[in-house]
């Protein structure tokens, strides 16, 4: 790096949870003073970077830094969001900035959640093509400009964890409701003109906790890093339930 | 265990065993094509993977899988796409690989396709196709191709997350989060399995296998800018040529035209195929006079190459001069929104203007190693014998950007990576699935084989002092990104080489000073390191060697193609350091092969 002339560097208190449960039996945040260039907007992720290189033992997970991978998950002053596509101005509040792992799963170290309820609720809605039309390895199957347009808005998920661990109805039963990553899977597949097992996805999803646990509180939209909408997702799931049940 | 934070050293015979039938090394696109063929035909197979299978670097992929699935054009023929493909490749393209890779890509395509894979439609109903760089119909005489079948721009997102949930379907088990270190070989050269950890606890294995595919992706990092993940550090690449096997083209790297100013993440060539354009600071569509015919749709090399011309003669945009512009505000927000979602989120993220009313800054960036680990079109891992015959490595395999097929030649068209993945993926698990029928036996390693594969992860966890591997990379990059970039001659090139060699010094002797076990990721850093010094190394020493312009590898002293010299592949061993010649195959089984001729676009 080139020395910048002192006017155009600010510090920043970045504050970051820390925990090895193998050298410690508390969490604790740790605090780091980030010299970073006044005129350009870092991202998250960036100045996470800058903190490692003062201190290497500080881990957090990070892939494609452009938002589409889903890796860096992470609690940002407060609100789930991915740190490579979170500007600090959006992010800072009077010039501190906390990171703190995706709250709800249990931590394995630093900022690195175990996302293993996450994958397996994932796993549980069948999250793949099911269908008896006939299957000519020569062609697709046929679908309307019109029937795609469906998965827009489902299909783009990337699997980041934001939506669920913001969830509290998922905090209190990640093993019994779905949580809404799931939830949206399962209705990309109900919602896709190519699958022709509806009824056996509605089976599944029926019981009193899957779906319904669901209470619109929103959290899913407010903190969704690819402006997703799980709730409205998960509407349309319960107003199937619903009709099938009559 | 050893790796307890105490930093004693780890021998084979207190080393933990699993055993496989198969073990495939990434999760990306050609790893889980791979998986999902061994899984279907039930052997015991394990995905090792450094991150969760949908982060691998497939999933940045934006504007499609170029294929002559005739959507667009009925009449559309898998021989047209060879043509473009032998062309763009600056004719050191294999053309039995790229043959294969032509004809079965339909049958790949429409696997995907019925597994779930949502790509955009036509008004009939069929799957969408829109127009890339370097296509053509009629073998170049019938004007502009629509090819690559597109995911709106999100493409590689929507295949990654497929074949995920098709092997998710399949029971496929995958070792998430593990890093593998180094390949394990016997006494008979063959390949036996690898040496890997369990990021989450640190805990080593042999991961023991009949056949290892090495499905580990491309190395972008070796780059200051780079359009690649933080991810992609060549492992599989580097643990070929540490474990004694060449590399080949490895000089061969394609900067994409459009990364965004400043950060070096892409915006697709999609963007140009639906009708965007470049312009300099005097708002002029200068490819018009580079390539009068398909202009902004010229192939990758072209197009980067005209823009760094721009940019060097002064007529690059912003304040320092040092971009250009893509223009896509005339084809109206309808268009840029819906076709191209992703590139709006981008830029407005990244450059901070939305595509439908302002212009994208864009500058070149390293996008796609078109050189790797040469193979044969079963993905059989191939290296020479003395007299430079080929010579098959029993029980190793690459696929997908970290092997040589070689599809891509000098210069690989855009779509046909993706595509890439898909076929030999599936032809290296085909491949595999045969020989296991038919039965493979190996013998066992040394106790000796084994400690020696576990060398470099005992140096790294017991160094007490040294290098700090944060500041080789940085300084790796930068040399890389100063004397091997889009223009290259020979007094940079040796300088670089100098450097890179004095940094493989340092790298020998890097110091992890954090030893802990519980998902260290600076252990993962220290050893990644020492794969990007392998594919810098034999990047540079193969840049100097190939003393001609062919494709992305564009030489100021020597600007002409050199085809009676140099149509030919590069092979690179580690261990010599010398650049030797592998000759293109121009055997393809069903059509007259496609004679260099002068490329024009």
């Amino acid at each position: 790096m080139n020395a910048i002339a002192a006017s155009e560097i600010k510090t920043l208190r970045l504050s970051i949870y820390r925990y090895d449960p193998l050298k410690q039996e508390k969490p604790y945040m740790q605090d780091f003073d980030i010299d970073i260039p006044a005129e350009k907007d870092l991202m998250v992720l960036d100045v996470l970077m800058l903190a490692k290189e003062q201190d290497p033992s500080i881990s957090f997970r990070r892939s494609c830094r452009e938002g589409v991978c889903g890796s860096d998950g992470l609690n940002i002053n407060g609100k789930n969001g991915l740190g490579c596509i979170t500007p600090l101005s959006d992010a800072i509040k009077s010039n501190k900035l906390s990171i703190r792992p995706l709250p709800g799963l249990p931590v394995i170290k630093d900022l690195i959640v175990d996302m293993k309820q996450f994958v397996d609720q994932y796993k549980k809605v069948k999250p793949y093509l099911i269908t008896d039309k006939k299957v000519d390895t020569r062609e697709a199957i046929p679908q309307t400009i019109e029937e795609r347009e469906k998965l827009d808005g489902l299909y783009e998920c990337i699997m980041c964890g934001c939506c669920s661990t913001a969830c509290p109805s998922f905090w209190w039963n990640p093993d019994k409701f779905l949580g809404p990553a799931a939830l949206l899977q399962a209705y990309r597949f109900i919602a896709d003109s190519r699958d022709t097992a509806t009824e056996e996805r509605l089976e599944q999803l029926e019981d009193a906790f899957s779906v319904f646990r669901c209470h619109g509180i929103m959290n899913c939209v407010s903190v969704c890093p690819k402006g997703l909408n799980p709730t409205k997702a998960i509407g349309e799931i319960k107003k199937m339930l619903v009709k099938r049940a009559l | 265990m050893a790796m307890n934070g105490k930093g004693t050293l780890l021998d084979a015979s207190t080393l933990p065993v699993k055993e496989f039938d198969g073990i495939i090394v990434g999760g990306g696109g050609s790893g889980m094509m791979a998986s999902l063929q061994l899984a279907k035909s039930g052997m015991h197979t394990a995905v090792v993977s450094k991150v969760f299978p949908t982060r691998s670097h497939t999933v940045s992929a934006q504007g499609g899988i170029t294929c002559s699935i005739q959507s667009a054009d009925p009449d559309d023929d898998w021989r047209w796409h060879m043509f473009d493909t032998v062309k763009g490749s600056d004719f050191i393209g294999d053309q039995d690989s790229i043959e294969y890779m032509c004809k079965e890509g339909p049958e790949a395509i429409f696997e995907l396709e019925n597994m779930g894979l949502p790509f955009s439609r036509t008004e009939e109903g069929k799957i969408y196709q829109r127009a890339f760089g370097g296509q053509s119909k009629d073998y170049g005489k019938g004007g502009q191709a629509e090819r690559t079948c597109a995911a709106a721009d999100r493409t590689g997102h929507a295949l990654l997350h497929t074949l995920f949930q098709a092997n998710v379907k399949a029971g496929t088990n995958f070792l998430s989060e593990w890093f593998a270190v180094d390949l394990v070989k016997n006494q008979n050269d063959q390949v036996v399995g690898v040496i890997a950890f369990e990021i989450e606890s640190g805990e080593p294995y042999f991961l023991k296998s009949k056949a290892t595919v090495l499905a580990t992706g491309g190395a972008g990092r070796i780059y200051q800018t780079t359009s690649n993940a933080l991810i992609n550090t060549g492992d599989g690449t580097g643990m070929a040529l540490r474990a004694g096997f060449p590399v080949q083209d490895m000089e061969m790297w394609q900067f994409h035209p459009t990364g965004i100013h400043g950060h070096g993440t892409l915006v697709t060539e999609g963007c140009r195929g639906e009708g965007g354009y470049l312009v300099n600071k005097d708002g002029e569509r200068f490819m018009e006079r580079y390539a009068p015919n398909y202009k902004d749709l010229a192939s990758r090399d072209v197009v980067a190459r005209s823009m760094f011309t721009e940019i060097l003669e002064g007529r690059g945009c912003g304040p320092d001069a040092d971009h250009v512009y893509l223009k896509l505000d005339h084809l109206g927000p309808e268009i840029v929104h819906k076709r191209l979602p992703g590139v709006t989120e981008l830029s407005k993220r990244f450059a901070h203007v939305d595509p439908a009313e302002h212009p994208i800054p864009v500058v070149p960036t390293c996008h796609y190693a078109m050189g790797g680990i040469p193979t044969n079109v079963h993905g059989q891992v191939i290296s020479q014998n003395p007299d430079g015959t080929d010579k098959i490595i029993d029980g190793l395999y690459a696929a997908g950007e970290a092997a040589c097929v070689s599809v891509h030649g000098g210069n690989r068209l855009g779509g046909n990576s993706l595509l890439d993945l898909i076929v030999f993926g599936r032809s290296a698990g085909l491949h595999i699935e045969e020989s296991f029928k038919a039965g493979i036996k190996m013998d066992d390693p040394s106790s000796d084989d084994v400690d020696y594969a576990l060398r470099n992860l005992n140096r790294v966890n017991v160094s007490q002092s040294g290098e700090n591997f944060v500041e080789v990379k940085k300084d790796l990059q930068k040399t890389m990104q100063m004397n091997f970039g889009v223009f290259r001659t020979e007094e940079l090139m040796e300088n670089g080489i100098k450097e890179v060699s004095d940094l493989r010094d340092k790298s020998q002797n890097i110091h992890l000073a954090d030893k802990s076990s519980q998902f260290n990721t600076a252990r993962v850093e220290a050893l990644e390191l020492l794969n990007l010094i392998e594919v810098a190394e034999a990047t540079a020493i193969s840049a100097n060697e190939r003393k001609e312009s062919r494709g992305a590898h564009s030489r100021e002293d020597y600007p002409d193609r050199d085809d009676e010299n140099w149509l030919k592949h590069s092979i690179y061993f580690s261990d010599t350091k010398q650049v030797s010649k592998r000759d293109v195959n121009f055997r393809p089984k069903q059509v007259q092969a496609f004679q260099p001729i002068v490329r024009t676009y």
